[in-house]
């Protein structure tokens, strides 16, 4: 199944930057409630007076999918991708929109650069898995001439739920619930034009922090476990926003995504986990491959909620016992 | 790590041995095996989506080819999950992923391994010079070779993966679903409007159940080399009901160089290669004994004559006993006898001492002068070329 990115949406609902913002704020209040026709007027409204306003567009492109307006949509989400390619929420849901349309090879195509422009976007990476399966079904049934059952229609349902229920997945009848899955990464947020969340009004049903899993404590001895307390303690200090304690976890080696230089990433790190209300991290599924006494590699499914996002997807780390202490040397999302 | 097991697994699944991956690769052609090389390798190497990009473009110049929707479903997958080999689909039918498996690995195969540069199938011991191609055929590797006849001696110009009989090979009843092996030639040539889709761009009949055959009491009928179906672009290794079956570009390519009635096509099970001396050593001897049983025919003694006919001799309804009393009763009518031999082919039957051997024979004595297309079929009797059919071709 794949989500649709409401990322922008929750981020407008608080930032109080401009006059126009009640419109949209009324926008999308009506759009919660279902009032699809009044939520498009103001909407217009808004963007009569700021007609290249992201947020504003954004919000549109969401209305006429709850519309069922998928062709206008996604012309609304194109033109978003074309004047700010630096977001990667409109890849997102232009993706969405392909995908729901059976147009696996565009939606896999808006997902990659959704990735380009925020390698750590977790909704595009689990919305790209989720993609390549398809594509990779269908390369099945080319080749072993099977009939596959086009689940098109049922996952769009889902898509819409999905947007207004501020990203948490609603349960859909007759399918068995996911296993837990796990979350990695915080939102990309899009450039300086978004302020962020302050007051967040969607609040996740439950927002606590996943201590260590008490099992894990039981065997002392085995390395495995103490590589897996070791991520559990990482995860539980960014549930906390404890900066610091999330920051030492981090070998003095650590090899940042990009390159940056340490304190610039360190820097970043501050600001993405202290600007959600809430955070709930998970591991899940951890796999520990022990390279030495010293070293190893971890894959788990990391679980990532906070008030603006839902996101998981698979990760991996490489982790080097120094004094005694087991440190993140390498991250990555994937396995 | 991942890939390396993929290709692993394909070939443990095929049970053929790990050594094919030493041979260096040895051909540029640019035709599907080349492309599958190429992705194949990119995958060994870990390059996932390099090999994606190229099975991609497979898929460009070969819309229908499943083998490569297939790899294609792994690579994508492969992003999704960890592969546990060529052909990852959930809940896919057993039968024809294992299908697409053989066809990889016959493709790759004769990809990896061409056959040996130095060496040619030991079946073509002399083209005639009007046949300008001799069609092998490999049944265990899928794979048809063509030679070209370049001043009698054969040179491969090209190959093709085949898919052949789903129960096998020799054929021997009808509906057997079994591919003949044999010598046999192109006897028509049936164009593509003339037939349903599932032949393709076309087909040639070829001769079968051939004079060996009848005598073995073989039947059955209607054995083709003909092209595929339009929905795909190719068929499983074991697919037809005994049919040889081409992909269409390559039943094409392959049409031009067939010449109705001439073009021999030999079908093996698995081709025995030699190397053109050996050949020649071969062709030398029989030679020689074909010009024996011509200057004894011409000599009207006629047990020098029939020294070159097996007991085991016999065609139509004549035994050897049959044949030796006519030729006794003809000879001593004659005066004189003068024989002429020409436009000799030998092609030598697979995995047997039995040699397929035409040509036009001029026949002239003091009461009868005639000239026929004559096929005689020659067996090796404890080191003795001998006659062990004869007719009119």
């Amino acid at each position: 199944m794949i989500r649709l990115t409401a990322t922008l949406l929750g981020l407008l609902l608080c930032s109080p930057s401009w006059a126009q913002t009640d419109d949209l704020q009324e926008a999308t209040r009506l759009l919660r409630q279902g009032q699809t026709a009044q939520a498009l007027d103001k909407v217009n409204q808004f963007l009569a007076a700021k007609p290249r306003d992201a947020q504003g567009r954004f919000l549109r492109g969401l209305i006429l999918v709850e519309q069922n307006k998928p062709s206008e949509a996604i012309a609304v989400f194109t033109r978003l991708t074309e004047d700010y390619p630096e977001l990667p929420e409109p890849y997102n849901n232009l993706a969405v929109l392909y995908a729901s349309q059976g147009q696996y090879d565009k939606a896999k195509t808006a997902l990659e650069m959704s990735i380009r422009t925020h390698p750590s976007y977790a909704t595009a990476y689990e919305n790209l898995g989720d993609v390549y399966a398809k594509l990779a079904t269908q390369a099945y049934d080319k080749a072993l001439q099977l009939d596959s059952n086009n689940p098109t229609a049922q996952s769009k349902l889902s898509l819409i739920r999905d947007l207004f229920t501020g990203s948490v997945r609603p349960g859909r009848a007759g399918v068995k619930p996911e296993p837990a899955r796990v979350a990695v990464a915080e939102t990309a947020r899009p450039a300086a034009a978004v302020p962020a969340p302050k007051a967040a009004e969607a609040k996740p049903a439950e927002t606590k922090a996943p201590a260590a899993a008490p099992a894990a404590e039981a065997a002392k001895s085995d390395p495995s476990d103490e590589v897996v307390r070791a991520v559990r303690a990482w995860a539980a200090a960014w549930a906390k926003k404890d900066v610091n304690t999330y920051l030492a976890c981090y070998a003095k080696d650590f090899k940042t995504p990009n390159g940056e230089p340490r304190a610039e990433w360190e820097t970043s790190r501050r600001q993405r986990i202290n600007a959600p209300k809430k955070i709930e991290v998970t591991v899940d599924s951890p796999k520990v491959a022990m390279a030495d006494a010293n070293g190893a590699r971890i894959t788990f499914r990391q679980g990532y909620r906070s008030d603006a996002l839902k996101a998981n997807s698979s990760k991996t780390m490489v982790l080097v016992k120094r004094d005694g202490k087991w440190l993140i040397q390498q991250e990555r999302v994937g396995n | 790590m991942q890939s390396v097991k993929y290709l692993h697994k394909l070939f443990l699944t095929a049970t053929v041995s790990s050594a094919i991956f030493l041979a260096a690769p040895a051909r540029s052609d640019s035709g599907p095996e080349a492309m599958l090389n190429q992705v194949f390798e990119s995958i060994n190497q870990n390059r996932l989506d390099t090999a994606l990009t190229q099975v991609e473009a497979l898929l460009r110049s070969n819309p229908n080819f499943r083998l490569a929707h297939l790899i294609k479903g792994d690579l994508l997958i492969a992003r999704v999950r960890p592969l546990r080999g060529l052909g990852d689909a959930p809940n896919a039918p057993r039968e024809r992923l294992d299908d697409l498996r053989a066809e990889a690995m016959a493709r790759l195969k004769a990809y990896r391994q061409p056959p040996p540069a130095d060496k040619v199938p030991r079946y073509i011991l002399e083209m005639q010079p009007q046949q300008r191609y001799a069609v092998v055929i490999d049944a265990q590797r899928a794979r048809l070779f063509l030679y070209q006849n370049v001043e009698g001696v054969p040179r491969l110009a090209a190959d093709y993966y085949i898919s052949a009989g789903k129960r096998g090979m020799e054929k021997i009843r009808e509906g057997d679903e079994k591919t003949p092996i044999g010598v046999y030639y192109v006897t028509a040539n049936l164009p593509r409007a003339k037939l349903s889709d599932f032949y393709g761009s076309g087909a040639f009949p070829i001769n079968y159940p051939n004079e060996w055959d009848k005598r073995l009491g073989r039947n059955g009928h209607g054995i083709w080399l003909h092209g595929t179906p339009s929905d795909t672009y190719s068929r499983p290794p074991r697919a037809s009901n005994g049919c040889v079956v081409l992909s269409n570009s390559d039943l094409d390519a392959l049409a031009k160089t067939l010449q109705v009635g001439l073009t021999p096509v030999i079908i093996s099970e698995k081709i025995e290669w030699q190397s053109i001396e050996e050949l020649a050593a071969d062709r030398k001897a029989l030679r020689d004994s074909i010009e024996r049983w011509r200057a004894d025919w011409e000599s009207r003694d006629t047990s020098r004559y029939l020294q070159h006919y097996s007991k085991k001799f016999s065609a139509g309804n004549q035994d050897y006993a049959a044949w030796a009393k006519h030729k006794q009763t003809v000879n001593a009518g004659k005066e004189w006898i003068k024989v002429g031999v020409s436009g000799m082919s030998m092609f030598r039957s697979p995995g047997q001492d039995l040699v397929v051997v035409s040509f036009e024979q001029g026949y002239r004595s003091n009461n009868l002068e005639n000239s026929m297309k004559k096929r005689q079929y020659w067996i090796n009797e404890s080191g003795n070329w001998r006659i062990v059919y004869e007719g009119a071709a």
